[in-house]
C-alpha cells in the first residue's frame, strides 16, 4: 500500500488563495487563530523552522563519530554515555539525557528503528528523512533488517549478525560506524564528511576515502 | 491501544523509496506544523506522550492516507479543540472569536529557542529497586490496553533478556491514563528473531525494544 506522500504540485509559494492546497489553507488558518490567540508567537516558529533548517543536522552525529574514531578516550566516553559525551565534548549543545551509542564491528551491524512513530535522534541527526517515517520502514526492519538493508544497497555478509534497536521509548539510539579502511593519519574533521546520515542510523554504510573532499 | 499504528513486523506496505537530496522541509507548511507542535509544548497543556496517543487516535484510514506532517497537523487541530483552546469554528473561519484562555505554561518565544530544541528529561528518582538486572530472562506481557502503551504487539508473549538498565522513567501508559508520571524502570529487553518470527526469521537477527518494568515478567 503506497503511503501518500508530499503534495509537490502545492509548494506554499502560491500568490493567490486558490494556488493553496487545503492542507496549506488549514496550516495557515491554524497558525493565524493561535496567534490572535496569543498561543504561539511566529518570530519564534521561524526561528524553530531556520533551526532545523540550519543548525540542526547530521554533521552534529559525524562530528561525534569522527572524534570517536580518532580519540579512545572520546569512544570510551560515548559508548559509556553518549549524551554526557557529546555535552562534554562541546559537539552539541543540547543533546539531551538519554542518548545511546551503539557499536558496529566486523561481526555485528546495528540499525535503529521506531516501530510505533519515528522516534529519531534529532539532537544529533536533525529530523529525520521520509523514508525513516515511512511505513515500509517502520513495519519491515524488525522483521527482514537483511532485505531493508539490501534496499539501500548495503549487502551484509552471512556472518554478521544485525543488532535492530526499536527506539520504543525515550531512550534514542546513534549508530557508531566502522571506520573505513586508508584513513591513517586523517584528523577528525577530514574523518567527518565520511560519515553520513544512514551510516548512523543504520541503513548505510560511511563514505570511501576517496570521497572525502 | 492495538491501532495500525503498530506496524512492527507487519508485510504489505511495499519497497523503500529514498530520496537523493531529500529537504529538511518537504514544502513550508511542514515546517509551521513542526514549529507550531515544538512551541505548544510550552503552555504545557499535554505532553510529549498525549500528543503519541492522538496520533494514535486518528482513523486508522486518515493514518494510512496521511503523510507524517500531515498526521501532525490533524493531531494538533483535534488536541486543541479537545482542550478547549481553539474551536472548530475558529479553524474554519481562520481567525480566532476572542483571547486564548489561561494555560499551565505559557506562549514560548524566541529567547526559548534552547529549550525547544533541548530533547526532554524523562529520568526520574526510583521509588523501588529495579526488579531485573542485566541478562535476566523476561517475558513481555501479553496485554492489550485500549489506551496508550509503548509494547509493540510484536513482542507481547515472547521471551527476551534485559541488555540495558536506563533507570526510573516517566511512564507513558500512566501519564496518558491518568495524567501521572508513575515512574518505572526502564530496560532494553533483546529478543532472538527465531523467538519473534519462527523459523520466517533472517538468520543471526536480534531485535531489542525498550521496555518499561510493568510490561515485563521474570521467565
Amino acid at each position: 500500500m503506497p503511503e501518500h506522500g508530499h503534495d509537490h504540485h502545492h509548494d506554499g509559494h502560491g500568490h493567490h488563495g486558490s494556488e493553496l492546497s487545503d492542507v496549506e489553507l488549514r496550516v495557515r488558518a491554524l497558525e493565524t487563530v493561535l496567534t490572535e490567540k496569543g498561543y504561539v508567537d511566529p518570530a519564534a516558529l521561524d526561528r524553530i523552522v531556520e533551526a532545523y533548517e540550519t543548525r540542526v543536522g547530521p554533521h552534529i552525529g559525524a562530528a561525534a563519530v569522527a572524534r570517536a574514531w580518532v580519540d579512545p578516550v572520546f569512544r570510551a566516553a560515548l559508548l559509556a554515555d553518549a549524551s554526557a559525551a557529546i555535552a562534554e565534548a562541546g559537539i552539541a549543545t543540547h543533546p539531551g539525557d538519554h542518548l545511546i551509542a551503539v557499536e558496529n564491528t566486523p561481526s555485528l551491524h546495528n540499525i535503529v528503528v521506531c516501530t510505533l512513530c519515528s522516534c529519531y535522534p534529532w539532537a544529533v541527526l536533525g529530523l529525520p528523512p521520509v523514508w525513516y517515517k515511512s511505513f515500509a520502514y517502520r513495519s519491515r526492519t524488525v522483521k527482514e533488517p537483511r532485505r531493508v538493508l539490501a534496499e539501500f544497497g548495503v549487502i551484509l555478509p552471512e556472518t554478521t549478525q544485525i543488532r535492530v534497536w526499536d527506539s520504543t521509548a525515550e531512550t534514542r539510539y546513534l549508530v557508531l560506524p566502522m571506520r573505513p579502511a586508508d584513513t591513517e593519519g586523517w584528523d577528525a574533521d577530514r574523518l567527518a564528511t565520511l560519515v553520513t546520515r544512514d551510516s548512523m542510523v543504520g541503513t548505510g554504510q560511511v563514505l570511501p576515502p576517496a570521497a572525502a573532499p | 491501544m492495538n491501532g495500525v499504528h503498530d506496524m512492527g513486523g507487519m508485510d504489505g506496505f511495499g519497497a523503500i523509496e529514498c530520496l537523493p537530496n531529500e529537504p529538511v522541509f518537504h514544502a513550508p507548511w511542514e515546517g509551521r506544523v513542526l514549529a507550531m507542535s515544538r512551541a505548544l509544548g510550552g503552555l504545557q497543556e499535554w505532553n510529549i506522550d498525549i500528543g503519541r496517543y492522538w496520533i494514535e487516535l486518528l482513523p486508522s484510514d486518515a493514518y494510512l492516507a496521511s503523510s507524517y506532517y500531515e498526521r501532525w497537523l490533524a493531531r494538533l487541530e483535534n488536541l486543541l479543540v479537545a482542550r478547549d483552546l481553539v474551536t472548530k469554528t475558529e479553524l474554519v473561519a481562520g481567525h480566532a472569536d476572542g483571547p486564548g484562555r489561561p494555560v499551565k505554561g505559557r506562549a514560548l518565544t524566541q529567547a526559548d529557542l534552547g529549550g525547544v530544541l533541548t530533547p526532554g528529561s524523562f529520568g526520574r528518582p526510583a521509588t523501588a529497586p529495579a526488579r531485573f538486572k542485566i541478562g535476566d530472562h523476561v517475558r513481555a506481557r501479553n496485554i492489550h490496553p485500549r489506551t496508550h502503551t509503548r509494547l509493540p504487539r510484536y513482542v507481547r508473549g515472547h521471551v527476551g533478556v534485559i541488555e540495558l538498565v536506563h533507570g526510573c522513567h516517566v511512564f507513558p501508559d500512566a501519564v496518558v491514563a491518568s495524567g501521572a508520571e508513575d515512574p518505572q524502570w526502564l530496560y532494553t529487553v533483546t529478543f532472538e528473531g527465531s523467538t519473534l518470527w519462527g523459523p520466517d526469521s533472517e538468520a543471526g537477527l536480534r531485535i531489542s525494544v525498550d521496555a518499561f518494568e510493568p510490561y515485563l515478567d521474570a521467565a
